[in-house]
């Protein structure tokens, strides 16, 4: 880690802005700028060379790129505000640019519009409950927003439940709102999660790596014995198991596994299969 | 008195206004917070070894959608299930005896808080008095 700190710590004092693409995969500061690629070559040989100025060769070159979580556009530079890896991602379907993101860590969550999280109903008030999802304010649900819900049919949920929905509006103007349904109107898994099970807290980069696609982890727990997760993207996991103590040992190996090696896995696994 | 604007600071404004529409067009960043559009992350309810059977029919159903596999062999199934069945049967009978009832009967459709339609309660007919 001294390394790429030192490097990091270089560019700032020199406070010239480096292009994105040579520094994928390292980790980048707070305050750094960084140049898109369309930038690199005005910039590359001193700017020296002056170009003409014709508006539509400027707009060809120029490709949409999206910047994600940890970054911000500051001028048509991306401006990093968290600390973490810089990472890329090139667009499939060719709409230009692909996203760049700062893969960084934090236990604290603030609401997404479109994240599928757990919530707790924690009061009930009139047409809508009261959900905490972990932010700095309780999120709205109507009663309305779950799935074959009416106004004679009303969903059965009791203030303590578990709740599996998304985000329909979250941003920082607002207080957050969140529905059980897509917009067909199917439930698609959200709702009320069922009885029993633990819920209990991990970091936002751990679920993160829990879901990604090719997850060793959740392979290997799926072959221990039979259990239900759901996963939510504000840091809280509800696991249910037949009995108590395996449901401990899902949750215990859970919040472990962050902090574990792959090897150290590897051995806690076969221990488990043994017994 | 003037109402509108002079010409000159007419004209100002228009050239302001294009400028800032050119520069728009040159910068296509577009800011977004949230990690979908990032990483391809998996549905978020998972079950193993047929511990919930309808949670395990939704991750093929979501993962396949994500990862735009056809799905081969579709197997005919129910659209409804019998019990979801029996159960709009069930409030159902209530809205639709409701419509065919006269005003007296309408006192046999009360419901209750929840909004629920209780059953038709038993009419009162003449009872014989037995000495």
């Amino acid at each position: 880690m001294a390394e790429p700190a030192s490097v990091a710590a270089e560019s700032l004092a020199g406070s010239r802005a480096r292009a994105a693409r040579t520094v994928l995969g390292q980790v980048v500061l707070p305050g750094e700028e960084l140049l898109l690629p369309e930038q690199e070559d005005a910039e590359g040989p001193g700017g020296a060379v002056e170009r003409p100025l014709s508006l539509n060769a400027r707009a060809c070159s120029r490709v949409r790129v999206v910047c994600g979580p940890g970054l911000r556009r500051c001028g048509d530079r991306l401006l990093v505000t968290k600390c973490g890896r810089l990472r890329h991602k090139e667009p499939g379907s060719g709409s230009g640019g692909g996203v760049y993101w700062v893969d960084s860590q934090q236990k604290r969550y603030v609401p997404v519009k479109g994240d599928h999280v757990i919530g707790i109903v924690t009061a009930k008030s009139g047409d809508i409950f009261k959900v905490d999802v972990g932010g700095s304010e309780p999120a709205s649900l109507s009663y309305l927003s779950f799935e074959g819900a009416t106004k004679r049919n009303r969903p059965n949920v009791q203030v303590g439940d578990l709740i599996y929905g998304q985000f329909v509006v979250a941003n920082k103007d607002m207080e957050p709102e969140m529905v059980c349904i897509d917009s067909c109107g199917r439930a698609n898994g959200m709702g009320v999660i069922g009885q029993d099970g633990l819920l209990f807290k991990v970091t936002l980069g751990l679920i993160r790596k829990l879901l990604a696609p090719d997850c060793e982890i959740i392979q290997e727990v799926g072959k221990l014995y039979p259990l239900e997760i759901v996963f939510g993207m504000n840091g809280r996991i509800w696991v249910k198991a037949k009995t108590i103590q395996q449901t401990l040992i899902l949750a215990n190996i859970l919040e472990a596994c962050e902090h574990m090696t792959s090897d150290q896995r590897k051995q806690i696994f076969s221990r488990l299969a043994e017994s | 008195m003037q109402r509108g604007l002079d010409s000159e600071t007419k004209k100002q404004l228009e050239e302001e206004e294009k400028k800032i529409i050119s520069e728009e067009h040159w910068s296509f960043i577009i800011e977004e917070q949230s990690f979908l559009l990032c990483e391809d992350l998996l549905y978020g309810r998972m079950s193993f070894r047929g511990f919930n059977p309808e949670v395990e029919k939704l991750m093929l159903q979501m993962n396949a959608k994500h990862k735009a596999e056809e799905v081969e062999d579709e197997t005919v199934e129910l659209d409804v299930s019998d019990e979801e069945m029996a159960r709009r049967y069930e409030t159902l009978v209530g809205t639709i005896g409701k419509k065919f009832a006269r005003k007296r009967d309408h006192a046999n459709y009360e419901e209750d808080e929840n909004g629920d339609i209780t059953p038709i309660k038993a009419k009162k007919m003449f009872l014989k008095p037995q000495d």
